[in-house]
């Protein structure tokens, strides 16, 4: 191997060309290059680098703490006592926090939280999501055995993802997504080696959802694959449109009649701002539906921590209920879940309080009330103040940010810019949003990253900045659209 | 689809519709004993009459599940990052205040309920990194140490990232027998192709290279064996591997371009005389830069094991070394997609490898409770091999280090053609008979792997003291009765 003192340089077991195939083909825009770049810069800000701005804005992200919002307090004292079961005895805290804490405790092994859980989770927090949904759904039956806890919401999709998929070529599962979308699902789909099956949103109607585009999505993909599920997130990501219920039962109606197994990403069911939008959640509705939908449509719903009122996302707490799932599938579901032995358990404590809360009369009722309340109205105010200015941007249209925690409003580019964007190799929108980046520190994803119409340009932008950081970001946001409108005219 | 009022339709999802790879995964760890232990303790819950009055869970490394306490340092931290307002409280000492404060402002928000930066919080990595400077006196880069959910997740990403080919190109991985089974559900999972090289029973589970190679051998026949991965100390059989035997693998996966991969998670529960801890990064490094510049290898490390046993939180970390920088943007994408691991288990972490200070306020509570901890770890194994030496018919290798004993039982032909009968192996037969009569849930050797025509089982040794003597002493009584029982 060594020649002349000069060691050959062999190649390496592990490259580029002997790695798994389908992780290159993986892409998650959320933190994908433009993020690196951010990153990037706030190194150079850090070394002193000049810049025409003092510092980097996330707005690429639904994290609600990074940008300012509080933790619920009384989540965070059962935490702190299930952590530290001394503070039982602290007069501090709340009789209520106490005695949920004591509850977790006597649910875990050894009474700590260092314990590994039932792969499934904790079986006391499964029965308080099964009442927890039940009370929700206006008294639909909930079994808790058919509740899987898991770490975050996207633990749950990805497993329910890979159980779906079987099959080659012409016989290989096809799962339906909407475009556009979270990028997780394309992610997961690419690294799985399934099919990727696209339904448009209609963003003329609100982003809302079409039977006759499912029809032709799913006639497509038959073509070339096996559709065997259909995806739906409600309230959108990143569209942020809350369906309505005549929807939901027409999506229910259609996976009913074309045999699909349905998965409702429903994280952001408290996150509900527009007049007249009201969170439906498709359980609900397909009990309402009767037993012709309800014995029959096989249906995963997820939910999660991360988002809502609570915002905890680094706890990595969610949960999936399954409805008509095959019971030797099940068992399946259940091995595949023990390998990796249990979610985290302070998530699952979380995940027990949040569908757990105080109730009317708890000493912690108030303040919990107060809090939580506080959080859906500010993301409230900010979802139409940020609909209200982007919508004064000649070039920019928004739909009304209906729930979750993003806008995803249509830019409209000019031809020279989408021209220098083709010879960069650059999604057009990624030029867009490199460029905003670069000038004032705003860091958006750019609509490709989500998957949009041919031709149309958007990007995602979270809600989350303080009030008065918003303002200036929406405006910041105005000033720079103009500027590159008339430097591409 | 209704007829007569009653549904029949055919579901999407079916056993015949799924994915075939997941039905080939098994978890014995988690399997049917343990599920049928469950039913049992519900059983008695119930009321229902047994020989015992409960059901004994010696089938897990779960330490705190039996009764092992938290180190109070670490939960201090923890409850501190969790509620800042504790900050105020004159009952947490100061080096516990300080931690969690350097903590939270690595968290965004300065909160634990923000999403991390997928590689993990840079200060973390940081700390891992210093923390392996000190254990191998070799450097460390942050940048190549990856956090993760527990060492499972890290280890599934890199065998996710080593799979390609098909048929004869497939990649084969290389694993021991016995082994931890989350490899073997893995490597099920993936659709790769598992290696299978024995450890050595009569030279207390040692690793031989010829061994190695045999195997190696008879793998490259069938598909593109690509890496090597050795669990040191060994999980079931707790064998702490000499540093001549890691050199030879090392030479070994250097000769034969295997990407190593080296499960280090039981690092601290080393207990035998003469026996010690050599990772495999500062044996690498230790070899020179023929073999330090070449080798691609992957360290794993956990927060679930050692003296912590903190399983709950999902606390794990990888290291890198040589790892091609192409393969390292996709495996940073790859972990992206997930967005982070638990930040209270990356706290965890921070906490553990850097743990208080000779000169700090926390350090004599924490010096004595990890000692006791890794003590009593220590009498245990020697209890358990000692007693079980005792018993005929059983014969159990030194329990070096890990939290197992993973002792050969003889059983006789009668009980081996029941078992064949009823469709078990007959480890998994002898396991069900004790479980049902004495309440005492162990793994089957089967679980893990055995040369054929052996059996073993697996037992943890983290029952307390007093417990595990009463355990053993019924194993003893078990094993006795079901080898006359059978004869």
């Amino acid at each position: 191997m060594s020649e002349n003192g000069v060691t050959a340089r062999r190649s390496k077991v592990l490259t580029i060309d002997t790695m798994n195939a389908t992780v290159k083909k993986v892409e998650y825009a959320v933190r994908g290059p433009i993020v690196q770049r951010a990153v990037q810069i706030e190194k150079e800000l850090k070394e002193g680098a000049k810049k025409p701005f003092t510092e980097v804005i996330k707005a690429n992200i639904g994290d609600a703490h990074a940008m300012g919002q509080q933790p619920i307090t009384f989540f965070r004292q059962v935490l702190a006592l299930c952590s530290y079961p001394e503070l039982l005895k602290d007069g501090n805290f709340p009789e209520d926090a106490k005695h949920r804490a004591r509850r977790i405790l006597q649910g875990c092994g050894g009474e700590s939280i260092g314990a590994y859980s039932g792969s499934q989770g904790i079986e006391c927090i499964r029965q308080d999501v099964a009442r927890y949904i039940e009370r929700r759904d206006g008294g639909v039956p909930c079994d808790p055995d058919n509740v899987f806890l898991s770490t975050g919401a996207s633990d749950g999709i990805v497993t329910m993802l890979k159980l779906l998929v079987a099959g080659e070529g012409r016989s290989r599962t096809g799962i339906m997504i909407s475009i556009p979308q979270y990028p997780l699902y394309s992610a997961a789909l690419a690294e799985l080696g399934a099919v990727q099956v696209n339904y448009y949103l209609d963003e003329e109607k609100c982003w809302g959802l079409d039977i006759s585009e499912l029809q032709r999505s799913l006639e497509a993909a038959r073509q070339h694959c096996n559709p065997r599920a259909l995806c739906i997130i409600n309230p959108g990501n990143p569209t942020g449109q809350v369906q309505s219920r005549q929807c939901i039962e027409d999506v229910i109606r259609f996976a009913a009649k074309e045999d699909l197994f349905l998965m409702a990403d429903e994280v952001y069911q408290d996150n509900v701002y527009a007049d007249g939008c009201q969170f439906h959640s498709f359980k609900k509705v397909l009990f309402e539906m009767g037993p012709e939908y309800s014995n029959t449509v096989e249906l995963a719903s997820f939910h999660s921590t991360s988002k809502c009122y609570m915002g905890e996302c680094g706890f990595r707490g969610g949960y999936m209920e399954v409805i008509n799932l095959d019971p030797e599938v099940k068992e399946q579901l259940s091995k595949l879940v023990s390998v990796r032995l249990c979610p985290p358990v302070p998530g699952q404590a979380l995940m027990g309080l949040v569908v757990n809360p105080p109730q009317p009369g708890e000493p912690s009722y108030t303040t919990f009330m107060k809090e939580r309340t506080g959080v859906l109205s500010t993301l409230a105010e900010k979802a139409k103040l940020t609909e209200q200015i982007l919508n004064t941007v000649p070039g920019i249209a928004c739909n009304p940010v209906q729930g979750a925690m993003y806008s995803f409003p249509r830019i409209t580019l000019p031809e020279r810019a989408v021209k220098e964007a083709k010879e960069k190799g650059q999604a057009p929108d990624m030029l867009y949003c490199m460029k905003l980046l670069e000038e004032t520190g705003i860091c958006l994803v750019p609509g490709s990253g989500f998957g949009q119409r041919d031709g149309t340009y958007h990007f995602r932008m979270t809600i989350l900045p303080p009030v008065d950081k918003l303002q200036i970001l929406l405006s910041k946001l105005k000033e720079f659209h103009q500027r590159f409108t008339q430097q591409y005219s | 689809m209704a007829e007569n009022g009653v549904l029949h339709p055919e579901r999407v999802l079916t056993l015949d519709t799924m994915n075939p790879n997941v039905k080939r995964v098994e978890y014995a760890v988690r399997g049917p004993i343990v599920q049928r232990a469950v039913q049992i303790e519900k059983e008695l819950k119930e009321g229902v009459k047994k020989p015992f009055t409960e059901v004994l869970r010696a089938n897990i490394g779960d330490c705190h599940a039996m009764g092992q306490r938290p180190i109070t340092f670490l939960r201090q931290v923890l409850a501190l990052c969790t509620y800042p307002e504790l900050l105020e409280d004159n009952k947490f000492p100061e080096d516990a205040k300080s931690r969690a404060r350097r903590f939270l402002a690595a968290c965004g928000g300065g909160s634990i309920g923000s999403y991390s930066m997928s590689q993990g919080i840079e200060l973390v990595r940081q700390d891992v990194a210093r923390y392996i400077e000190r254990r191998d006196g070799i450097p460390s880069n942050p940048d190549n140490i990856y956090l993760s959910s527990g060492a499972s997740d890290a280890i599934t990403t890199m065998l996710k990232l080593l799979i390609s080919g098909e048929g004869a190109t497939r990649t084969g991985v290389m694993i021991s027998k016995p082994q931890y089974p989350l490899y073997s559900a893995a490597l099920a999972d993936l659709g790769a192709v598992q290696i299978n090289y024995y450890l050595d029973e009569s030279k207390n589970w040692s690793m031989d290279a010829s061994e190695l190679r045999r195997s190696l051998a008879e793998a490259k026949k069938h598909c593109t064996p690509r890496a090597i991965c050795v669990i040191n100390p060994g999980n079931p059989t707790g064998q702490v591997q000499s540093r001549q035997c890691i050199e030879d693998v090392i030479r070994f996966a250097a000769e034969e371009n295997l990407f190593l991969m080296a499960d280090e998670v039981y690092q601290d529960n080393i207990y035998a005389e003469g026996c010690e801890f050599n990772s495999f990064k500062k044996v690498l490094f230790e070899m020179g830069p023929k073999y330090s510049n070449k080798v691609e290898l992957a360290s794993f490390h956990s927060t679930s094991k050692c003296y912590m046993g903190e399983c709950g939180f999902r606390g794990g970390y990888m290291e890198l070394i040589n790892l091609d920088p192409d393969v390292k943007v996709q495996l940073t994408k790859l972990v992206s997609v997930r967005l982070c691991p638990p930040v209270t288990g990356q706290a965890l972490l921070d906490l553990v490898v850097n743990p208080p200070q000779p000169d700090e306020p926390s350090y004599p509570t924490y010096k004595k409770e990890r000692a006791a901890v890794l003590a009593a770890l220590a009498d245990k194994a020697k209890m358990t091999e000692e007693i079980f030496n005792k018993v005929p018919g059983m014969s159990c290798n030194t329990v070096q280090g890990a939290m197992y004993a993973f002792p050969r039982i003889e059983l006789p032909q009668k009980a081996i053609e029941a078992a064949k009968e009823k469709g078990q192996a007959p480890d998994m037969f002898y396991c069900m008979t004790l479980l049902e009569e004495k309440g005492i849930c162990l793994v089957p050797g089967s679980g893990f792997g055995q040369r054929e025509g052996t059996f073993h089982f697996r037992m943890t040794i983290l029952p307390p003291t007093e417990t595990l003597k009463v355990v053993l002493e019924k194993v003893e009584e078990f094993h006795r009765k079901f080898t006359e029982q059978y004869s």
